[in-house]
C-alpha cells in the first residue's frame, strides 16, 4: 500500500485551516524574532564597568578664588564650577528680557537649583560644560563688554561652534542655536568645601 | 551530448550548463542595450561602483594593523603609515577615498536630477540609489570617527547628540548608541564593527539591488526619451548600443582619468588644504578641548550649515534631516510630462539652477564658523534649498511638457 494516491486528483484543501496554520506560524515566528533581538539590541546599553565609572566626583573649594572656574570630570563630561563674585551675581538680573528661558522652565536643572542663581549656594555655580546644542564646550568669556561676543555683554560662556552664548548662571541668549540653559547637574556640599557631584542634596540643605 | 561537451569549448559548455556564465554576460552586458547619446555625466555610476570596490580592498589592508579603541586607535594609525611598508600609501588611499566617493556620488546624484531620471519608471531605482547615499553617510561617518582624532571625537560628540533631541528618549539613545555616557571603547569598537562588516554588506546588496533595477528598466539619456518605445527589427531599441563593448571600453576611459585625479591628491595634495583631512584630526582625541572650530568634512557641511542656521534646536535638526531625505521624493514632485531639463522652460531651469547654487554654497558656508553674515546666509540658502522641493511641482507642471524629439540627440565622432 503506498501513500501516493492511487490517481493525481488533489485532496481538497481547507483554505481557513491553512490559513490558521500560517498565521499561527508567522505570528509566534515574529514574536520569537523580535525576542531574540531584545539581547543584541540592550548589549548596546553601558557596560557595568562604564556605569561604575559614572561614580560621583569630589571637589574641594577651598582654593578657589572668587571670580575662578575649574573643571572636573564626572560621567565623562566637563563640569564646569565657578565661584562667583558679588559683582557676577549682581550681572543676573539685568538681561531677563534677553534670555530664551530666564525662570528655567523648559531647562534641566534639580529642583534645588531651579531658583534665580540656578544654585544650591548662591556663589558656587555648577553646571554641565556641553552645550545644550550639540555637545561642545562653551568657552569662558567672563569679561563684561567683551565686543567680540555681544556689544553689551554681561559676561558668560560662548560655544564656539554654533555661537550659542550662556550668562554666569548657564541660562541661554536670545539667537543662540542652543534652545535651553545649560545643564546643572546633581550635587551637594558634605562641607562648607566640599562639593559632591553626583549626589542629589537632601532637602534640608536644599532648603539652606 | 557528449558530442558537445568533448567539442570545441568543451569546459566552456560544460560550465555553463552548471552555472550560467554565458548567459549572465548576454543580460548584463552584451545583449544590455544603453542609449547611444550619453555624454560626461554617465561617467559617474561605474566611478562610484570603482571606488566601492576600491574602498573595500583598501579597507581590508587597513584593518590588518587598525586597533579599534580609545587607547589603541590613534596610536594603530600613526604606526601604520609610519613604519609599515606602503601603510603611508594604502591608508591615505582608504582615507581620500571616502571624499571621491561622495564627489562621485554627488555628480551621479546631479545627472539624474539634471535628466529627470528618477521620474517613471526609474522611481524605484533613484530610491534604492538615495538609500545607498543614506549608508555611505553613515558609513563614512564611523570611518571618520574611527582614528579617534581630535576632530574625530568632537564631530561625533556632535552628530551623536543630535539624536538627543528627540523628546523623551533623546538622552537615553545617545547612551545607547555611545554605550557610555561619553564617545568611548565601547563607541569605537562597535563603529568598527558597523564599518567594516554590517554597513559593506548592507552597501554591497543595495547596490546589488540598484542595478537589478537598472536592468529592469533601462538607463535614461541626456534627452530623457525612451530608447524602448522605439525598437529594431531584432526587437533591439534602435538608439540603444550593447553596454559591452561599447560602454564598457568608455568607461575604461573615465576610469583612466579619474585614476589620474585620485593618484594626484594622494601623492601631492592628501589632505587637500584641510578638505579632505583636517587639521585637527592630527592630534588625538581630547574630551577636555574642543577645536577652536569644528566642522565635518566637507561632504556633510550643506546638511551641517543648515543645522546651525536654525536658532532652535529640534527644528534645526529636523530640517536637517528633511534636507537629507527630501531627494527620496523627487520622482513624485517632479509633475513635468519631460524628463530632461533639455526639453523644460526657463523656469525650470532657473529652480534646479538655484537649488545646486545653494547646495554648493551651504556646502561652503558649513566649513565656516558661525559668525552672524555666515548664519544669515545659511539661511537664505536654507529657504532657496527648500524652495526648490516645495516650489517644483508646480514648476514642472507648468513649463515641463514641451515638444521632445523622436529620436535621441546623437553626433557621430
Amino acid at each position: 500500500m503506498s501513500d501516493h494516491a492511487a490517481d493525481d486528483t488533489v485532496p481538497e484543501v481547507d483554505e481557513s485551516r491553512r490559513k490558521f496554520l500560517i498565521a499561527a506560524t508567522a505570528g509566534t515566528g515574529a514574536v520569537g524574532a523580535v525576542l531574540t533581538a531584545v539581547p543584541f539590541l540592550a548589549s548596546w546599553m553601558p557596560s557595568e564597568s562604564a556605569r561604575a565609572a559614572g561614580l560621583p566626583t569630589e571637589v574641594d573649594l577651598s582654593k578657589m578664588e572668587p571670580g575662578q572656574m575649574t573643571t572636573h570630570i564626572w560621567r565623562k563630561k566637563q563640569i564646569y564650577v565657578v565661584k562667583r563674585t558679588p559683582e557676577m551675581l549682581a550681572s543676573l538680573g539685568n538681561h531677563d528680557g534677553e534670555l530664551k528661558d530666564p525662570e528655567s522652565a523648559e531647562s534641566t536643572q534639580p529642583a534645588y537649583a531651579k531658583n534665580k542663581s540656578r544654585a544650591l549656594k548662591e556663589d558656587v555655580l555648577v553646571l554641565i560644560g556641553t552645550c545644550t546644542h550639540l555637545g561642545c564646550l562653551p568657552k569662558t568669556r567672563f569679561t563684561p563688554g567683551d565686543t567680540t561676543i555681544a556689544a553689551n555683554w554681561p559676561g558668560g560662556f560662548f560655544c564656539p561652534c554654533h555661537g550659542s552664548k550662556f550668562d554666569l548662571a548657564g541660562r541661554v541668549f536670545e539667537g543662540s542655536p542652543a534652545s535651553v540653559n545649560l545643564v546643572v547637574p546633581p550635587y551637594s556640599f558634605t562641607a562648607d568645601n566640599k562639593l559632591v557631584i553626583g549626589v542629589d542634596a537632601t532637602a534640608e540643605q536644599g532648603a539652606a | 551530448m557528449s558530442a558537445v561537451i568533448e567539442g570545441k569549448g568543451g569546459f566552456r559548455a560544460w560550465l555553463n550548463k552548471r552555472l550560467p556564465v554565458d548567459q549572465f554576460m548576454e543580460d548584463q552586458l552584451t545583449g544590455y542595450y544603453a542609449p547611444k547619446n550619453f555624454n560626461v555625466w554617465y561617467f559617474f555610476g561605474s566611478l562610484a561602483l570603482l571606488v566601492f570596490v576600491m574602498q573595500i580592498l583598501t579597507g581590508i589592508f587597513v584593518t590588518m594593523h587598525f586597533k579599534p579603541g580609545e587607547d589603541t586607535a590613534w596610536n594603530s594609525v600613526q604606526y601604520m603609515v609610519r613604519e609599515v611598508p606602503y601603510m603611508w600609501l594604502i591608508q591615505p588611499m582608504h582615507a581620500v577615498g571616502a571624499s571621491f566617493f561622495f564627489i562621485v556620488v554627488y555628480l551621479h546624484m546631479a545627472r539624474g536630477m539634471l535628466y529627470g531620471s528618477y521620474k517613471a519608471p526609474r522611481e524605484l531605482l533613484w530610491v534604492i540609489g538615495m538609500l545607498i547615499y543614506l549608508a555611505l553617510m553613515a558609513e563614512a561617518f564611523m570611518g571618520y570617527v574611527l582614528p579617534n582624532g581630535n576632530m574625530s571625537y568632537w564631530g561625533a560628540q556632535v552628530i551623536i547628540n543630535i539624536f538627543g533631541v528627540i523628546p523623551g528618549i533623546g538622552e537615553a539613545l545617545t547612551e545607547w548608541i555611545r554605550g557610555d555616557y561619553g564617545i568611548g571603547d565601547a563607541t569605537l569598537t562597535r563603529f568598527f564593527s558597523l564599518h567594516v562588516i554590517a554597513m559593506p554588506f548592507v552597501i554591497a546588496l543595495l547596490v546589488a539591488l540598484h542595478l537589478v533595477a537598472l536592468r529592469q528598466v533601462g538607463s535614461n539619456n541626456p534627452d530623457g526619451i525612451e530608447i524602448k518605445d522605439r525598437l529594431a527589427a531584432n526587437g533591439k531599441p534602435v538608439d540603444g548600443i550593447p553596454f559591452h563593448p561599447y560602454y564598457t571600453l568608455k568607461d575604461i576611459v573615465g576610469v583612466g582619468l579619474f585614476l589620474t585625479a585620485f593618484a594626484i591628491v594622494v601623492f601631492f595634495v592628501p589632505t587637500f588644504g584641510g578638505l579632505f583631512m583636517e587639521a585637527p584630526n592630527f592630534e588625538p582625541a581630547n574630551p577636555v578641548s574642543t577645536p577652536e572650530h569644528i566642522a565635518p568634512v566637507w561632504y556633510f557641511t550643506p546638511y551641517y550649515a543648515i543645522l546651525r542656521a536654525i536658532p532652535d534646536q529640534r527644528l534645526g535638526a529636523l530640517l536637517m534631516g528633511l534636507a537629507v531625505v527630501a531627494f527620496v521624493f523627487l520622482p513624485w514632485l517632479d509633475r513635468a510630462q519631460n524628463k530632461s531639463i533639455r526639453y523644460r522652460g526657463l523656469l525650470s531651469k532657473l529652480l534646479l539652477g538655484m537649488f545646486f547654487v545653494s547646495f554648493l554654497v551651504l556646502m561652503w558656508l558649513g566649513l565656516k564658523p558661525a559668525d552672524p553674515i555666515y548664519v544669515t546666509l545659511a539661511r537664505i540658502c536654507t529657504a532657496t534649498y527648500f524652495a526648490f522641493f516645495i516650489l517644483l511641482p508646480f514648476v514642472s507642471k507648468a513649463d515641463g511638457n514641451g515638444p521632445v524629439p523622436e529620436r535621441v540627440t546623437y553626433h557621430a565622432h
